[in-house]
């Protein structure tokens, strides 16, 4: 969340194995750029024994011929052993979670053996130490998963379900973001992995598996009276949409929109009203003909519950 | 050495000659090959005219193309900046990527090779002049609408690589996605067009000795350039083909719903998408490998290996497309496979690199703009290529994928390995085009002000990728460390835009075409372009004895320009070449090219017409100008394989060469050929997209079918071999039995593909249901499509014969007939045992 190159900065195995090839490579990139670049500029100024060295058949052949296929041979052994690293399923112990890449967000979902048990969006919470086998998926169009801190990307693709294997070993909240051009709001499709103690995670988990309380509230008869059970699924409640995110936990969530700001009540309120303010061309219509009390009302139901 | 063709070496001996030329020669020739004037230019088909037109398009386009990324770099300037909305970015950087890959880059180099080639290979032209100029009209009338689609909101939004599903009609329900694929159609037919004029121009019209060991490094590179469109660009006409009827009439083959796959348009897109980096790459890298010996005054070091490198580079171009698709969940032994293929493009490209340097360290450098340019190609280049080892790796790339890093890796290849040697070939070859060279001053700042501009763009680009930054998006917040580094990116593209503005202000000042009285060799080179020219090319075709004829063969300009080696006139009053062996480059006849005309340009405008009428939904509009398109073709072909007034042209020094020749001898032979290579290749795109659907989704698959008829359909289109085969040998004794033979073969072809056709609908297929019916659908209309050609040609066979044109000397009309029907009938058997066998009997 920091300014830091996070790419660089790994948080657990997988991606601390792709830094490490990281660093490898640009080292290589500065080591031979610099080895050309002295050639070019002895070749191209004038005299110089060096220069006479330079310009004959045995550079092209010992430079461009050997010297590549020395380096390339080299690295092609080393990274085999990385995509080894980073593709090679855990033994045990595995938390499931499947995440399907929508336009724009993140519908997430954890398994147990009976299917789902419980969905959220945008906001993954998974245990520190702990391998997570997520399952990717999408129903409309391509979009990819990347969370740089803790590994490296891979694509959601309609009629498939890819496989990625993550964990992480530190504490933390680590952004991420689709890499895959999915179309219109593209670049505010984001999400974040909250990396927590497992105590924290279990006691996390079993209060989202809870239905939603209360709907003795103001806010939910206009919720309801708007429609919006049309898209929005409320556990515990009538409204059962699957369209948009499941609003059951919403205001235990960090931020609104897919991570594109942080969940405020004057937020959450602006959202309402205007949610193509926030994100552009999304499917949720403006509801300008609810009065500011009202939508009030709806952000104080939608935050009350945990 | 051994003659290739039976021609005789010691005839070369007799050159240069001694005696006068006739004073009227040269006003012969010059007459013959006039500059157009006024209206006329619509109707040049010279190269020096076209090529001219060819280089000024691309450039407008690149320029335009470039306005779009200077757009695009204000609104990344600042993060959250509300400069451009969502929408009209997204269809921003999708017009930038497609006009800058589409018509800028491919259509720039091939624009080059039709306005060098024939220099450098002191040919008059290149051997089909009318095909140049459809493709140069056709490119830039489609181009021109394409791009005028941004004006309206209308441009396409779905990235330039147009993935679906977003890209089909549930998630782009608008035409924008059908303006892309009608862009992208006329490139398809212009670089086909291109490719086949390319190939027999290098492979045929070569000055007399200049055999395959002198070849200039530049042709090498277009003639794998050529090839490499041969082979990559089918996979992108199939793919924009089933795109469009799945848009158009709901065919799903990429629709996961209905057994399509997504991921089958992303290996045809990138079977195409990745040769494309070295379609583009390797005739600028050729252009390096031409301007390094003139600025460093010595041969290129390594020629042989750099001339094998580039022939491994086009083989490895076809076999490291997956390195695009890493993340799409591959299993590991693809991965490593594709990962090993790209990271061995390495080796042949570092070959080229160190010849280079090589080739400086061995002269002694001149400083120049060019040599400027090539400098800062050699390093630009260099880091492009070593940040594309590093994404080849494929754990790498799960990193960096879709990222800012990538965007920085391909802008440094692409700049540093075809825009700076564009530049360089800019300054260096302007002199041979006009009468005054580039400003010597000017291009020290465009240089610096573009190769500081790139550095200062795209290097902090790799590290706002390993940060996090994706590519395409429209904006970023602010708290993410990434605001700094886009605004130094901005700063840098903004100083690329000053130097290219200087760089046009520079040409206004100083470009004056002139094919005569040209500004000459003031770099000195040592190849044959340098030769004095004219709009004729050299005033006679010298004898090539080496690699740098200028430099080492005494007086060859003089010679040349007094008259003194090959054709030194024109031989029989029309325009002409010297048409070469392939690879000794032994005279082997005379080749009389056709001059202006208005054919070929109404040939394009109406194909223009079809296409935008298509797009636009004005169907009828669209078809009358189909049916234009195809008279107009007509009426182009007709004028081909007219009566010859001589049989045979004293070509020089008392050499007399045949002014006709059919068969692999021929210009013809070889141009139909590489046309059916075209066609094979779609097909075999087709098969591939068959078959791969069917490894996906094997039970949509019926594996009980009646076979007969596909037996009966096989065995029809055999007789259509055999009668088309027939028709040619029958030519030379009955021209009439052999236009019969032609009638019946195109019939059998048709009669098997209403056998197959029927089966399929009788069987209640029908190609919305589902991946298999489309494809067996898809199958049908290509076969289809041949069926109309063919039936086409039958009846020009008809009308030829009738008009008295099918004579048994003249066999080329007949010859291409047969050629066409038998490829159309091979490949309807195939068909019908791949669509219709091929479940079954796996």
């Amino acid at each position: 969340m920091n300014g830091g190159v996070a790419a660089l900065d790994p948080a657990g195995p997988q991606a601390a194995a792709l830094a490490d090839l990281s660093w490898i490579l640009i080292v290589m990139f500065f080591a031979v750029t610099g080895v050309v670049l002295l050639a070019t500029v002895i070749s191209a100024l004038p005299g110089g024994r060096a220069k006479a060295l330079i310009g004959k058949r045995w550079i092209v052949v010992w430079g461009g011929l050997a010297f590549p296929a020395v380096v390339v041979t080299g690295l092609l052994i080393y990274s085999l052993a990385v995509t080894e690293k980073v593709t090679a399923g855990p033994a045990s112990g595995v938390v499931r979670i499947r995440v399907a890449g929508e336009m724009w967000w993140w519908r997430v979902q954890y398994l147990d053996e009976q299917g789902v048990a419980f969905e959220t969006a945008n906001q993954i919470h998974i245990p520190v130490g702990r391998p997570v086998s997520f399952e990717l998926v999408s129903t409309d169009v391509i979009h990819s998963f990347w969370v740089p801190q803790l590994g490296g990307k891979m694509d959601m693709i309609p009629g498939r379900t890819n496989t990625l294997r993550l964990q992480a070993d530190e504490q933390g909240v680590f952004r991420g973001q689709c890499t895959e051009y999915c179309g219109g709001a593209h670049a505010l499709m984001a999400l974040e992995v909250v990396a927590q103690p497992q105590a924290e995670f279990d006691a996390w988990a079993a209060a989202q598996a809870q239905p939603a309380a209360a709907t003795d509230h103001p806010g939910w008869a206009l919720f309801a009276d708007s429609g919006c059970g049309a898209c929005h699924t409320v556990r515990g409640t009538d409204a059962n949409g699957r369209i948009g995110p499941d609003l059951t936990h919403l205001v235990s969530r960090r931020t609104l929109a897919a991570a594109v700001q942080p969940n405020t009540p004057e937020a959450l309120r602006r959202f309402i009203r205007h949610a193509g303010d926030m994100k552009p061309g999304l499917r949720m219509p403006d509801y300008e003909r609810l009065s500011e009390a009202d939508v009030a009302a709806i952000a104080d139901w939608l935050g009350r519950r945990q | 050495v051994k003659s290739e063709t039976g021609f005789d070496h010691d005839l070369y001996h007799r050159f240069p000659t001694s005696e006068e030329r006739p004073p009227a020669e040269l006003e012969e020739l010059k007459r013959i090959w006039c500059a157009p004037r006024g209206i006329e230019f619509l109707k040049a088909v010279n190269n020096n005219y076209v090529g001219l037109y060819y280089i000024g398009a691309a450039f407008l386009f690149f320029v335009l193309a470039g306005v779009l990324a200077l757009l695009m770099r204000t609104q990344l300037a600042l993060p959250l900046n509300g400069f451009l909305d969502q929408e009209t970015y997204n269809q921003i950087f999708t017009m930038h990527g497609t006009v800058m890959m589409f018509l800028f880059a491919v259509p720039a180099v091939e624009a080059l090779g039709i306005l060098l080639l024939p220099q450098m290979l002191a040919a008059r032209d290149l051997p089909f002049p009318r095909l140049s100029a459809y493709a140069f009209w056709a490119y830039f009338l489609g181009g021109s609408a394409f791009f005028c689609s941004i004006f309206v909101g209308l441009a396409p939004s779905g990235g330039w690589f147009m993935y679906p599903p977003l890209t089909s009609a549930a998630h782009s329900p608008g035409i924008n996605a059908d303006f892309w694929l009608l862009g992208i159609g006329f490139i398809e037919i212009s670089a086909i067009a291109g490719a086949v004029e390319i190939v027999v121009g290098v492979m045929k019209t070569r000055a007399p000795g200049m055999g395959l060991d002198k070849l200039p490094i530049f042709a090498w590179a277009m003639l794998v350039f050529a090839a490499l469109i041969v082979l990559g660009f089918p996979a992108i006409i199939l793919a924009t083909l089933l795109l469009e009827l799945e848009r158009a009439l709901g065919w799903p083959f990429f629709d996961p719903l209905r057994g399509g796959d997504p991921l089958l348009w992303q290996h045809l897109f990138w079977f195409f998408g990745h040769p494309d980096v070295y379609i583009i790459f390797l005739p600028a890298a050729g252009m390096l490998s031409m301007i390094i010996p003139a600025v460093a005054q010595t041969p290129l070091v390594g020629h042989r290996l750099v001339v094998a490198s580039m022939l491994v580079t086009g083989f490895i171009s076809l076999w490291v497309w997956v390195h695009h698709m890493f993340t799409t969940g591959l299993p590991p032994l693809a991965l490593n496979f594709f990962s090993l293929a790209s990271m061995l493009v390495a080796i042949p490209a570092g070959v080229q690199v160190f010849a280079w340097i090589a080739t400086l360290a061995a002269g002694k450098v001149r400083w120049s703009t060019p040599a400027l340019f090539a400098v800062g190609s050699i390093i630009t280049f260099t880091m492009g290529g070593l940040t594309g080892v590093m994404v080849g790796i494929a754990p790498f790339d799960f990193v960096v994928h879709d990222t800012y890093f990538v965007v920085a890796h391909f802008h440094y290849v692409l700049i540093g390995g075809m825009v700076l040697p564009l530049f360089a070939g800019f300054y260096y070859w302007t002199p041979m085009l006009s009468s005054r060279a580039l400003s010597e001053r000017l291009g020290c700042w465009v240089f610096g002000l573009i190769f500081s501009g790139v550095h200062i763009t795209f290097f902090p680009m790799h590290i706002t990728g390993l940060m996090g930054m994706p590519r395409r998006v429209y904006t970023y917040p602010g708290d993410l460390g990434w605001d700094v580094l886009n605004l130094t990116s901005t700063i840098g593209a903004f100083l690329i835009g000053a130097g290219v503005l200087i760089f046009i202000v520079d040409v206004f000042r100083k470009f004056r075409f002139a094919a005569e009285g040209n500004a000459g060799n003031v770099f000195g080179g040592g190849t044959l372009e340098w030769l004095p020219s004219g709009l004729y090319s050299n005033r006679s075709i010298p004898v090539v004895q080496s690699r740098y004829p200028l430099w080492e063969q005494k007086k060859i300009a003089e010679d040349v320009e007094e008259g003194r080696y090959f054709l030194p006139g024109s031989a029989t009053g029309e325009r002409e070449t010297i048409v070469t062996s392939p690879v000794l480059a032994e005279p082997q006849y005379l080749q009389r090219m056709p001059g202006p005309g208005w054919p070929q340009f109404a040939a394009a405008v109406f194909t223009a017409g079809f296409f935008l009428g298509l797009t636009v939904q004005f169907y009828w509009p669209a078809v009358i100008s189909g049916i234009l398109a195809i008279a107009s073709v007509v009426w182009w072909v007709w004028e081909l394989d007219l009566p010859v007034k001589q049989k045979a042209a004293d070509v020089g020094a008392g050499i007399t060469v045949p002014a006709y020749a059919s068969g692999p001898r021929s210009h013809g032979w070889w141009g139909m050929i590489v046309l059916i290579v075209v066609m094979a290749m779609i097909f075999l795109m087709l098969v591939f997209s068959y078959v791969y659907i069917w490894s996906q989704r094997p039970h949509l698959f019926p594996t009980d079918g009646d076979l007969a008829p596909m037996w009966l359909g096989v065995a029809l289109n055999g007789v259509a071999v055999v009668l088309g085969v027939s028709a040619r040998k029958l030519h030379d004794a009955s021209p009439m039995s052999a236009a019969v033979l032609a009638v019946g073969s195109a019939a059998a072809i048709a009669a098997a593909f209403g056998v197959d056709a029927a089966t399929a609908w009788n069987a209640g297929v029908r190609p919305q249901t589902d991946a298999y019916a489309a494809l067996i659908f898809a199958f049908l209309s290509w076969q289809g499509v041949f069926v109309a050609v063919v039936m086409m040609m039958a009846l020009y066979a008809l009308a030829r014969l009738a008009a008295g044109l099918l004579v048994r000397e003249r066999p080329m009309t007949i010859e291409s007939i047969a050629l066409f029907l038998s490829y159309a009938a091979a490949q309807g058997a195939v068909g019908l045992l791949v669509a219709r066998g091929f479940p079954a009997l796996v």
